[in-house]
């Protein structure tokens, strides 16, 4: 489908699905390295969001629109610290995103856009075990594909590709951003829980462009 | 009476936020404590609780806030809520431990400490953690070229025993931020509290003092003089 502000509603609503359906999983990755919050706390948050879409008086008119909504309702409700940073993350993303459609150059500006946001916010690099490892190849490969003229959905596709493939190679990194850093070298050998957030929005995202 | 300066304790836990408060309340009665700990399903940070007491922190108390953090996402919210407050530049958020730091920060509070002197006090209470011979931290700035045209050096002896410790370096750093023109001292930046507690001087050693630029000669004769002087604890 186009990227539209429909678009940008049904990728919310699809994101808090799926987090919901993986929030024993995220629980369980953010138990073994950090303090087991995470699936709960995303839940919380994209449900708020969910509440607040269902509660609109006025349809958003941007996708931007859209995306503010969720960058304000994931900060007060979160309560953890992905809460300022994908907050942050939406935050930016929505001040590039104010759109009727996405093509795929704009596609990539909102990615852009989003990790800038988390790395102003968390203070973090690649390398660190932390959702910025999901994020910088995802962008990469974003921006690559849309160098090359692909559509919108399938940079969207090589992006959450690119998302899933760095939240696996979080598993062998030594934590030293974030809570897991607490563990040292105990956080080898776990998959960090916020990396996989990450590539479930983003394959969230790129299943509803495909729809 | 409410001292000038609030404190903020922002805690995953509001047990955690309201216990500090308790403790520092002990010897600081008259300083605003505004515990904002916990989240209202548990454990977390909440945008809304920081925000909240933040405010009622700068509506009350001229002189500012300083924020206490304890864990990773208390930082993160407390720099979300700041990007988000009117007057941003009257809250210090000094990285230091929550109950050590929010005690010494409440006591220089009650005191009369300003703003730079209770962020300085809740600092200091890091600094006694940090190992023996730890690392200074990195100056913001690379020191001026030497012979530069323009620059002012001068060499003076510290005559307190302590150097400059918590209350002294926020006294210089206060006097170069007064002076605006950015003075260097041993190399780092002498508006840094930080950056000037972090060069662990001691009574008796003398340290170099630079500027550059049009006042560059008065900026540095004030801290000469300053240092000279003893700083009230000669």
């Amino acid at each position: 489908m186009a990227l539209d502000v429909a678009w940008a509603q049904t990728w919310v609503r699809r994101t808090a699905e799926v987090i919901a359906e993986n929030r024993d999983e995220l629980i369980e990755l953010d138990r073994q390295i950090g303090d087991g919050d995470h699936g709960e706390n995303m839940k919380r948050g994209f449900t708020a969001v969910v509440a607040k879409l269902d509660g609109l008086e006025a349809p958003p008119e941007q996708v931007g629109d859209v995306l503010k909504l969720v960058a304000t309702t994931l900060m007060s409700t979160v309560g953890g610290a992905a809460g300022p940073l994908y907050g942050t993350a939406y935050l930016r993303a929505a001040k590039v995103a104010g759109l009727a459609e996405l093509d795929g150059p704009a596609v990539v500006a909102v990615l852009e856009a989003a990790l800038e946001g988390i790395v102003a916010r968390g203070k973090a690099t690649t390398g660190e075990k932390t959702m910025v490892d999901a994020w910088t190849p995802a962008v990469n490969a974003a921006q690559e594909a849309s160098g090359n003229g692909s559509s919108p959905a399938a940079v969207l596709d090589v992006a959450a590709a690119a998302a899933e493939a760095g939240a696996t190679a979080t598993i062998p990194m030594l934590a030293t951003k974030g809570r897991a850093s607490y563990l040292g070298e105990r956080s080898i050998g776990h998959q960090d829980p916020g990396a996989t957030s990450t590539a479930l929005i983003l394959r969230a995202a790129a299943d509803t462009a495909a729809a | 009476m409410t001292a000038g300066v609030a404190l903020v304790l922002v805690s995953h836990s509001a047990d955690v936020a309201a216990g500090t408060a308790e403790i520092a309340g002990q010897m600081a009665p008259d300083v605003l404590l505004l515990p904002a700990g916990g989240i209202p399903e548990g454990i977390g940070t909440s945008v809304d609780r920081v925000m909240a007491a933040v405010e009622e922190g700068l509506q009350t108390c001229p002189g500012g806030v300083v924020v206490m953090t304890d864990l990773g996402s208390a930082v993160l919210t407390t720099d979300l809520v700041l990007e988000m407050v009117d007057d941003a530049e009257r809250v210090k958020v000094p990285r230091a431990p929550f109950v050590e730091g929010a005690v010494a920060a409440a006591v220089a509070a009650q005191q009369g400490g300003d703003l730079a002197a209770v962020e300085a006090a809740a600092l200091e209470a890091g600094v006694s953690f940090a190992p023996e011979g730890a690392a200074a931290p990195e100056a913001s700035d690379e020191v001026d070229a030497a012979g530069q045209d323009g620059q002012v050096t001068a060499l003076v002896t510290l005559r307190n025993p302590l150097g400059l410790h918590a209350r002294t370096a926020a006294q210089v750093a206060r006097a170069v931020a007064d002076a605006g023109v950015p003075v260097r001292i041993e190399g780092v930046d002498g508006a840094s509290v930080l950056a000037l507690m972090a060069l662990g001087t001691t009574g008796g050693q003398e340290i170099t003092v630079s500027a550059t630029g049009p006042d560059a000669q008065s900026a540095v004769d004030t801290v000469v003089a300053l240092v000279e002087g003893g700083f009230g604890e000669v």
